[in-house]
């Protein structure tokens, strides 16, 4: 704790009276496509952010006309599940109000994109209506929790799934201000509204938690504030829960130049048993809440607050607020944080098919109509839909039956890119980026398909054509692609220009490193080359190039 | 010229000037000869018509009216009406004779009854409807107060064009009820067409010479000088005119549609010397444009003619494709060359049109252009009969969009592309496909619009409606408002197709409105949604503050489209009356009316 003056945000939330601000004015505005700046900051807490068409910028400039303002609308959808008829209805969202794309996130989320200020509100009763909302999927707040999206151990995940919706529920804030502003609930006078676990102020920061069931390692657990590592027993009817190992203080955001900020994985605190998870939860909020930095943004992540409690002071605190001891870490491990593409069955004996979607942009372009394909698969499909965090797509649950019709809609669509890419393109992963979002310094989504086509062309130069390298690609420092744990990651610095980051693994447990500094493409594979030549000619039986840098002694921490 | 003795003062009961001041004003005119003195005259009046808040058009003492002199009253939208009642006034002073000419709008209809010779210069607009700023003149003229004529001796000269259904009837219904009224006409009434030149010549030698007779000149005796409003005088001596317009060059050419607009806009800025284009916001210019080379060329395709070939028409010999570019109008078809054609054309389709419904005839002179006729009833012309027939070139007037206090010696406009297909053909307006061409200068002049400027009173509330360009001029007013330091407060109301591209000068008015000068911003986008919405619909949404701003002084500003969103405005203002002001119908049409009479309710409406 600091005794620096509290950072703008903190009193923008501070008289927001509970995250209304001035956002139905802003909303009423009609002659500006914007809102108010401060309650730019309140709309994030409902799930949504304010962009422009970072493209059209100086074009409207000189047309004397303000930025093409629109909003990315997030979705909170504890695990990534949704039904057929919720996706139909997102389909349709995405269609009337925004760019005609659906956009998974790595946070199991759907995101919109291009919804103008005046569609917004329709926009977000809309998506209520499936009985999916937004609340908290942005925001100084927990977010989307996270869960493995693994089918294959069916019950298991079942009971993962639950926990997230559960301790997503349990974290949702209580005021009325989203249901007021976005579904038109009368305002109840006089009765005093309290945020039980907020507080008026809610989070120094963000808070991201992830549940994750080994051996796959889908949803990066260590990138997170608050890991829950699934220990699984052996029980008279199959696998059982045992209970969790905790994980605490990851959280990939950095800020370039400024050393007092970096990416750090979380660090395993102990073992906990499933029915003290709710509490231990809490406990780790309310310390963040309580202890960490409200003067400094860019050290107000939870990772900053345990470095500067240190981690056995922090235990210490939760333990006293959860009223529980944390037991020794249970032995766990991982194999691999990418996804099992193609059809895998369960131990229920469903059928899951998990679909490759570049960059997780659903949207009809040139012969791939994935969006229209899964839309037609949405409507004959009797099983669900499963977000993964690696931005891709499970069909889950269908009956061995009903795989043929979906096989031949996925063939018609373009939707078969499991079949056909490489295993390092199977795994990228890329954050929206330009043209929307603000923060992006450099192309990330809209650039992958060049890096990749660039970066395979040299792998097969090595005769690498078959090695799965995990490249990453994040328009900048904040890692929402989680680039700081990729093998090869890109991480975006000036428009073209990019810090190239090496060494990451291929379980999300190693932190890459920087190896060379704002370079354009050329330069970029111009460093890989002689790498690549060496990993090619000195790399043991099924050594990642990763692994292999760190042998070799090719990069130093 | 001899030296005359000074004006006779007006006495301080009548025109209070504060002891001091009279005893200067004496001093100054003592001794001076009557071009001397008609430049004092002149230069006060350009004062009191750049500060009139639309309460003192110009006062003539009872004394002045009942002395023998002519008035040419005009009744003007773009000007033409102006320069001819501006022209015979001045050659009836340059034979000695007392005349005046006056905007009907200016004209103190009091004193028709005092007028011993009148001429009337009546341009008729829409549907038969004589110009915006006339109004009140004919309301009274028409009216049941309007009094007995019989000393009364008139002439008028309609402008019209033929192509509309009701060719000068704002000339024909003045001339007509003035001899109802008693007066004599001097002259048969002269309707002309859109090429007037001629016929208003020769009509205003005619009421020269009846002028002549009918008025003894001056001989020793004092001249009174009666000026109309006019713009300072000592800018008057090398101002740019229709007629000898400068050359100014184009500074700034920029589209401000965006993408999603599907209708270009640019804003222009050019250099605007201050002596040259000398402006208030408000006003408009004048710009002569060229017509599209390849519609010339595809004119003398169509008609087998040599665009090299010299031409010579009423004492003039230039290049064919000079009189085509520059002196005719290709783009604007009318009544006398439609039927020119149709004389050199075999076509009975053709002539069925000349012959038959006069709607179905407005609609081919509105929607067709010269060559249009040409490519569809083909008929043989040579060069000579080609420049003879065709209308001479007329310049288009833009709302001017800025002040000089802002933006120093440039001058900006706002055009709007005229830009279609016409049966699968591309059609371009000229005038705006000129101006948004890459040309690097262009010709122009200042069309002064003395009843569209801001009010005196800086601390007066304006409330601004306009729609499309019609927003042009507001952002002068806002830009001289924000330099004059006024109080007064401003509210804009805008419509626009759609509000991600079509919302002209949207940052500079968020900009206006943080900056507190822009109080309200209300922008009506007629299709962001199901149904149309249009200004006059904010207008009554904000019915209760529009209610408190009007009976708070504010000033009401209507700019843009005359045939729907002007009559629906004011319909809408009725309303909001009736509903905030607790008037009947009929009452808030004569508060309106006297809003107009008091220059409180401005309208700037083609």
């Amino acid at each position: 704790m600091s005794d620096a003056p509290l950072s703008p945000v903190e009193h923008i939330k501070a008289r927001s009276r509970l995250l209304r601000g001035t956002l139905e004015t802003s909303l009423a505005d009609a002659p500006t496509g914007a809102l108010a700046e401060d309650d730019t900051s309140l709309l994030k807490f409902h799930g949504s952010y304010q962009q422009d068409d970072r493209d059209l910028r100086e074009e409207r400039r000189l047309q004397k006309l303000e930025p093409a303002y629109s909003f990315m609308i997030r979705t909170r959808l504890p695990g990534g599940i949704c039904k057929p008829k919720q996706w139909l209805a997102l389909d349709e969202i995405a269609c009337v109000y925004g760019n005609g794309t659906l956009r998974l996130t790595t946070r199991q989320a759907f995101q919109f994109h291009g919804v103008v200020k005046r569609d917004l509100k329709a926009t977000m009763a809309a998506i209520n209506a499936t009985l999916i909302d937004t609340i908290a999927a942005c925001g100084d707040v927990n977010r989307n929790v996270i869960a493995s999206a693994n089918p294959v151990e069916s019950r298991l995940h079942a009971e993962i799934y639950a926990w997230a919706s559960k301790i997503s529920e349990h974290l949702l804030p209580r005021t009325r201000a989203y249901h007021e502003i976005w579904l038109g609930e009368e305002k109840i006078a006089g009765t005093p509204e309290v945020e039980p676990i907020y507080g008026a102020t809610y989070l120094p920061r963000k808070f991201k938690i992830a549940l994750v069931v080994p051996p796959l390692n889908d949803v990066d657990v260590f990138a997170h504030d608050l890991g829950f590592i699934a220990i699984v027993e052996a029980g008279a009817k199959g696998p059982r829960l045992a209970g969790f190992n905790v994980a605490v203080g990851g959280g990939l955001g950095a800020t370039h130049g400024d050393a007092a900020t970096y990416p750090r994985l979380a660090q395993v605190a102990g073992f906990i048993a499933p029915e003290e998870t709710l509490a231990v939860t809490e406990a780790v909020v309310t310390t963040q809440r309580d202890f960490g930095d409200r003067a400094n943004r860019k050290r107000a992540r939870l990772k900053y607050t345990i470095e500067t409690m240190g981690l056995p002071a922090f235990i210490a605190e939760v333990e006293r607020r959860a009223s529980v001891r944390l037991a020794p870490a249970r032995p766990y491990a991982f194999t691999t944080s990418g996804d099992r593409f193609g059809w895998t069955q369960g131990f229920d004996e469903r059928w899951h098919l998990n679909l490759r979607i570049p960059a997780g942009r659903i949207a009809d372009r040139d012969s791939a109509r994935q969006l229209t394909g899964l839309r037609a698969i949405a409507q004959i499909h009797r099983g669900d839909f499963r977000l993964t965090p690696n931005q891709n797509l499970i069909i889950a649950n269908v009956a061995a039956g009903d795989r043929a019709p979906i096989d031949a809609l996925v063939l018609d669509h373009g939707l078969d890119l499991y079949t056909r890419a490489s295993p390092t393109s199977l795994d990228a992963l890329a954050c929206v980026a330009l043209p929307t979002c603000p923060l992006a310094m450099a192309e990330a989504e809209r650039y992958l398909p060049d890096f990749l086509a660039a970066f395979e062309a040299r792998l097969a130069h090595h005769g690498l054509a078959r090695a799965p390298v995990l490249v990453r690609i994040s328009g900048c420092p904040n890692g929402c692609s989680r680039p700081w744990l990729a093998e090869v990651a890109l991480v975006g610095k000036a428009p073209g220009r990019y810090n190239l980051h090496l060494g990451g693994n291929a379980t999300g447990e190693r932190l890459n490193v920087l190896f060379r500094e704002n370079l354009a493409e050329a330069a970029i594979l111009e460093a890989l080359d002689p790498l690549l030549w060496q990993y090619a000619n000195e790399r043991r039986p099924d050594e990642r190039f990763g692994d292999f840098l760190w042998r070799a002694k090719l990069l130093s921490a | 010229m001899s030296a005359v003795p000074a004006l006779p003062l007006p006495s301080p009961e009548v025109q209070p000037l504060p002891e001091p001041r009279l005893r200067l004003l004496t001093e100054l005119t003592q001794g001076l000869d009557a071009g001397a003195l008609l430049y004092v005259s002149g230069y006060a009046a350009g004062l009191a018509a750049a500060q009139r808040n639309g309460h003192t058009a110009v006062q003539v003492s009872s004394q002045a009216i009942e002395r023998e002199r002519a008035t040419v009253l005009y009744a003007s939208h773009t000007g033409n009406g102006r320069r001819i009642a501006e022209k015979l006034a001045a050659s009836l002073e340059s034979r000695g004779l007392s005349a005046r000419a006056v905007a009907a709008g200016d004209y103190a209809t009091r004193e028709l009854a005092q007028e011993r010779l009148l001429y009337l210069v009546a341009s008729t607009h829409g549907d038969g409807d004589p110009p915006e700023d006339a109004r009140a003149f004919y309301d009274f003229l028409l009216g049941r107060k309007a009094p007995r004529l019989e000393s009364l001796r008139y002439a008028v000269l309609a402008l019209g064009d033929s192509s509309y259904p009701k060719f000068c009837e704002a000339g024909r219904v003045a001339d007509e009820r003035l001899a109802a009224l008693g007066a004599a006409a001097i002259a048969t009434r002269v309707d002309c067409d859109l090429d007037f030149d001629v016929a208003a010549t020769d009509w205003s030698g005619t009421a020269l010479q009846h002028a002549l007779e009918i008025l003894k000149p001056a001989g020793d005796a004092p001249r009174l000088a009666i000026v109309s409003p006019l713009r300072p005088a000592a800018l008057a001596v090398t101002v740019a005119t229709r007629d000898a317009p400068v050359v100014a060059e184009v500074l700034t050419r920029q589209r401000i549609t965006g993408r999603a607009s599907d209708h270009p806009v640019t804003h222009l800025e050019i250099a605007a010397p201050a002596d040259k284009l000398a402006y208030e916001p408000g006003d408009a210019v004048g710009v002569w444009h060229h017509n599209p080379p390849f519609l010339v060329a595809r004119i003398a395709e169509v008609l087998q003619l040599d665009l090299a070939a010299p031409v010579s028409h009423a004492g003039e010999e230039r290049p064919l494709g000079d009189w085509l570019t520059q002196h005719r109008e290709l783009t604007r078809l009318s009544r006398p060359v439609l039927e020119a054609h149709a004389a050199r054309s075999s076509a009975p389709a053709l002539r069925a049109l000349i012959q038959g419904d006069a709607q179905a005839r407005a609609a081919v002179i509105r929607d067709w252009q010269v060559l249009d006729l040409l490519e569809t009833h083909s008929a043989d012309w040579s060069a000579e009969e080609l420049v003879g027939a065709l209308r001479p070139l007329a310049p288009r007037l833009y709302s001017i969009a800025s002040s000089r206090q802002e933006v120093g010696d440039e001058l900006h406009l706002t055009v709007a592309a005229v830009d279609y297909e016409r049966e699968g053909v591309r059609r371009v307006g000229a005038a705006s496909h000129f101006l948004m061409s890459e040309a690097p200068e262009l010709r122009a002049y200042i069309e002064p619009n003395t009843r569209f400027r801001l009010p005196a009173d800086s601390d007066r509330d304006l409330i601004m409606i306009g729609a499309g360009t019609g927003v042009a001029p507001y952002r002068g007013f806002l830009q001289q408002r924000g330099a004059d330091g006024a109080r007064g407060r401003h509210w804009l109301l805008f419509g626009a197709r759609r509000f991600s591209g079509d919302f002209l000068y949207q940052a500079e008015w968020l900009t206006a409105r943080k900056r507190g000068l822009l109080q309200r911003l209300d922008l009506a986008a007629s299709r962001d949604q199901a149904e149309k919405v249009y200004v006059q619909h904010r207008l009554r949404e904000q019915g209760a503050e529009l209610w408190r701003w009007i009976a708070g002084g504010a000033s009401l500003y209507v700019c843009g489209d005359a045939t729907r969103m002007a009559p629906d405005v004011h319909a809408a203002l009725v309303d909001v009356a009736q509903t905030h002001g607790g008037h009947s119908d009929e009452s808030a049409q004569a508060f309106l009316g006297d809003l107009v009479a008091g220059r409180r309710y401005l309208r700037d409406v083609y």
